[in-house]
């Protein structure tokens, strides 16, 4: 079953969650309309559905492989990587001063999403370039900008981010990699893992950004610094030099995403690896943030990407398996499964989830660039905190949701499903790494419950919620209203109790953090849904009259199950905190 | 050399095409529409020629719809460098359609016209000779390759025996069949452009063409489901079948 991009779906949130009309009217999109929207997203689709997605399952069962000390990536690969760079895709947000088309983050999480939908693998390739481009733009020199800024921007030169040692996981600050001064430069020790497009062929140059300790700086986060580390040095016009003293090492055997190929990395094994400080000594973890931050909406996209992708494959099953009567039917005909009232429960939930994890996203989306927009000081921060704030959701919770719903993907096709031939099984072991990498969910959800609401005594969550308390609803049926409003009121008890508990204790802030987590963004989602139904009942097409039946089935039949955590996150908690660690040994 | 070609908007080849209640044609609200595919290897045939430096100018003409103007921006896209829109909401034969051409051709003066070899929502296969005819030019039908070949032009043809080559003087005009390219993808810059190249839109009264159908569609119908086949006890039986029932032996 191919993949058809939802280029429907997508413009519909664009307009109306996204407000595309509104973010067009800066300045800096002047020579932009509403016109554009349809052609950029009809042919990206091209590219995605046709060259992308059929490569998606031989990136499964033929994935990258290290001879020689080069990685070998999936055949075909490479050749659709180089016709997503000739398309100019890899360009599309990014700034005109480097080469960039400069069109808005929103429109890019649209086509940012068919590539991870299509093929997931492939996709982490130029997410990852793309994160690399946020931190030089943010941080680098501008020699470094020159020099690096526009090969990437294009796609020419791919980015890796190299966080992850094997002592140091979620706590970065027990990196060992160091970086000791050298003249003009730096010159790198140390082994990184786990480090996604270490090495591949698609492009003459890989530019390494490196989270190192600087010899000298003291053993904490403040001895920190980001470097950029190119795989081949970069001479003054412009060509490629020597190599630098760089390595994959090896490739780690994974449950999913195979055509993705995540390498162990050398760094400086002859004393050779020369690297350049990107931003100041000791502000290495900040610098990275900005990266992390772009990157995690970005993962959190892979997760809506996930839920389509596994929805559209299960309703092509669902319509051609035949298998049963019809309860209560006349027994003569047996009908497609998707005729079973259980069945349309599960493809109902998937497609739900994904459009709602897809107004989720794309809201945040909206929200880098009314950040980068703004004019208005206020505006600007106060878009500034909502992009922040929405982050640790749209990746906890789509990435999270993305793993449910491919596992529902599968109970759709029954045996068939738990076949890898199916491919089915393929959307699950791929959708599993999303709650790991870029952070994992559980430093999410703490993210979210220290960071954005604990810190600032709850202001912006109270601010969001009085936003959403005053949503005019009345076009939305009875029931609706109710469901919205129900967890709306649950969502605030939730909120003003856990302002109430003592703070010297946190531990039991850290055991909710996760159901508070779940629990904001699925009532956040659910006010999306009720704005896009809303647009959508004025419209009499089959398009839109569908949509409100999918936002009113997440409103009423699955937001109200986040209501369900409020007495866990009130109280259910309390046992853990008489478990020590050999409460464990049974 | 200056390359008309002519594109429709259509029904998205994807699409499952239904039939309207009444009978009286093909349901079009609500779906997805797209440039014909034949006229998509028409625009990428004019694009490569363009490429090869045997081309200076690509205009592209589409007559239907005010939203035919996003076909047009497509093949803009594609790199045409100008669009006439012909805007007409009622659907048009194809002799009104090789007439229009006819008056932009006679408008533009192009030395090579190239288009589908038909639609695939009306299968007439009709318009391009149709416009040979009415301008008295050669004609190079289902074309699976074109060269340049001196002052004139080497056309493939795909006929049932297999493959004809003809040579056209030039003006001509080119039909083509699938196999002629592979339609490139628009790339993000050219879609950008596209919005920046002109386009002018005209109605039929300026070419002074009676757009009226001269043929009247009485009904319209799916075709016939599938009937449920039998089997057969003997190939004796299916002999007989075959030729009495199916009277195809
Ligand atoms: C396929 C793949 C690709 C990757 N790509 C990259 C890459 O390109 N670059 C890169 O740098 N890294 C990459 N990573 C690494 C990834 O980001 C880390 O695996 C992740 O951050 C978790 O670190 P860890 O594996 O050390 O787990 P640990 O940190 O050991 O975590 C184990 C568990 O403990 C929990 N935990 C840890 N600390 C805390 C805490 N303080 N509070 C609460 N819970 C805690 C975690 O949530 C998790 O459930 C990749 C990993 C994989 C598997």
């Amino acid at each position: 079953m191919s993949y058809k991009p939802p280029v429907q779906d997508m413009a519909f949130v664009l307009k109306h969650v996204a407000e595309m009309e509104n973010l067009l009217a800066y300045p800096a999109y002047e020579d932009f309309d509403m016109d554009i929207v349809d052609p950029v997203l009809e042919e990206a689709a091209k590219l995605a559905a046709n060259v992308w997605a059929p490569l998606n399952r031989d990136g499964d069962t033929d994935g990258a492989k290290l001879k020689d000390g080069q990685v070998k990536t999936t055949p075909g690969f490479k050749d659709a990587y180089l016709q997503y760079v000739a398309g100019g895709w890899n360009a599309l947000p990014h700034n005109p001063e480097f080469g960039g088309q400069g069109l808005p983050w929103s429109l890019s999480m649209a086509t940012n999403e068919m590539w991870q939908a299509a093929n997931l693998s492939l996709g982490l390739c130029p997410l990852l370039t793309q994160a690399g481009i946020e931190a030089l733009e943010h941080h680098g020199s501008d020699h470094l900008q020159k020099t690096y800024l526009e090969k990437l921007v294009s796609g020419e030169w791919a980015g890796t981010m190299n966080l992850t040692e094997p002592q140091a996981g979620t706590d970065l600050a027990a990196i060992r990699t160091v970086a000791k001064k050298d003249g003009d430069h730096y010159l790198l020790q140390g082994q990184k893992i786990y480090i996604t497009y270490g090495d591949h062929e698609f492009t003459d140059n890989i530019i390494h950004l490196v989270l190192a300790k600087i010899d000298g700086l003291p053993d904490d986060n403040s001895g920190l610094g980001l470097f950029l580390v190119p795989k081949f040095f970069v001479n003054e016009d412009g060509s490629l030099g020597d190599r630098n003293d760089v390595w994959p090492v090896s490739l780690e055997h994974k449950l999913g995403i195979h055509g993705s190929p995540t390498c162990v990395m050398a760094y400086g094994d002859k004393g050779e690896c020369v690297a350049y400080l990107v931003g100041k000594e000791g502000e290495g973890l900040k610098n990275m943030f900005t990266m992390m931050n772009n990157a995690r909406i970005s993962v959190g996209l892979q997760g809506v990407s996930m839920m389509e992708r596994a929805y559209q494959h299960a309703v092509h099953y669902a319509k051609e398996r035949v298998q049963s009567f019809k309860l209560g039917g006349s027994s003569d005909e047996r009908v497609a499964i998707i005729e079973h009232a259980d069945v349309k429960r599960m493809l109902l939930t998937m497609k739900a989830y994904a459009d709602a994890g897809r107004a989720l996203s794309y809201y945040a989306g909206a929200q880098l660039d009314r950040q980068n927009n703004e004019a208005d000081a206020d505006k600007k921060k106060a878009a500034a905190n909502r992009a922040d704030f929405l982050t640790p959701l749209v990746k906890g919770w789509c990435t999270d949701m993305a793993v449910e719903v491919s596992s529902i993907g599968i109970q759709v096709h029954g045996g068939m499903g738990f076949i890898e031939e199916t491919g089915a099984a393929q959307f699950i072991r791929d959708s599993r790494i999303l709650p790991i990498y870029e952070g994992t969910n559980g430093i999410q959800a703490a993210d979210f419950m220290f960071r954005k609401f604990l810190r600032d005594q709850g202001t912006e969550v109270k601010k969001y919620i009085a936003e959403m308390t005053a949503a005019d609803l009345s076009a939305m049926e009875a029931e609706t209203q109710q469901a919205l409003k129900s967890g709306l009121k649950t969502l605030k008890e939730t909120t003003e109790w856990l302002l109430k508990q003592d703070m010297k204790d946190l531990d039991p802030f850290a055991a909710s953090s996760t159901y508070y987590l779940k629990m904001f963004a699925s009532v956040a989602a659910g006010f999306l849904m009720a704005k896009l139904a809303i647009q959508a009942k004025g419209d009499t097409s089959p398009f839109a009259q569908n949509k409100v039946k999918i936002c009113r089935y997440y409103i009423e039949a699955l937001m109200p199950q986040a209501s369900g955590y409020a007495p866990v996150i009130m109280g259910g908690q309390s046992v853990l905190r008489d478990m020590e660690q050999h409460s464990f040994d049974s | 050399m200056k390359i008309l070609v002519a594109v429709k908007r259509v029904l998205d080849y994807n699409v499952k095409a239904r039939v309207k209640s009444d009978q009286s044609g093909v349901d079009l609200s609500n779906v997805k529409m797209s440039m014909n595919p034949f006229c998509e290897i028409a625009v990428e045939e004019a694009v490569r020629m363009k490429e090869k430096g045997l081309a200076e100018e690509i205009i592209t003409v589409s007559i239907g719809p005010s939203q035919a103007q996003e076909t047009l921006r497509t093949s803009l896209a594609m790199g045409a460098d100008r669009s006439i829109l012909i805007e007409i909401d009622e659907n048009v034969e194809p002799l009104a359609v090789a007439k229009l051409l006819k008056g932009v051709v006679e408008k533009e003066s192009p030395n090579l016209v190239i288009m589908g070899k038909q639609s695939i929502d009306g299968d007439n296969n009709q318009t391009g000779q149709m416009l040979a005819a009415l301008l008295g030019w050669g004609q190079g039908t289902f074309a699976s390759k074109v060269e340049k070949d001196g002052d004139q032009l080497k056309v493939t043809r795909e006929v049932d025996g297999g493959l004809e080559t003809v040579g056209l003087k030039l003006p001509a005009v080119v039909t083509t069949d699938l196999r002629l390219n592979e339609p490139r993808y628009a790339s993000l810059p050219n879609i950008m452009k596209a919005k920046k190249k002109p386009l002018d839109t005209m109605a039929p009264s300026d070419f002074g063409v009676d757009v009226s159908p001269r043929v009247v569609t009485l009904k319209v119908t799916e075709p016939p489901k599938r009937e449920a086949g039998i089997k057969v006890e003997s190939v004796e039986q299916l002999v007989d079948k075959l030729q009495n029932e199916a009277k195809v032996i």
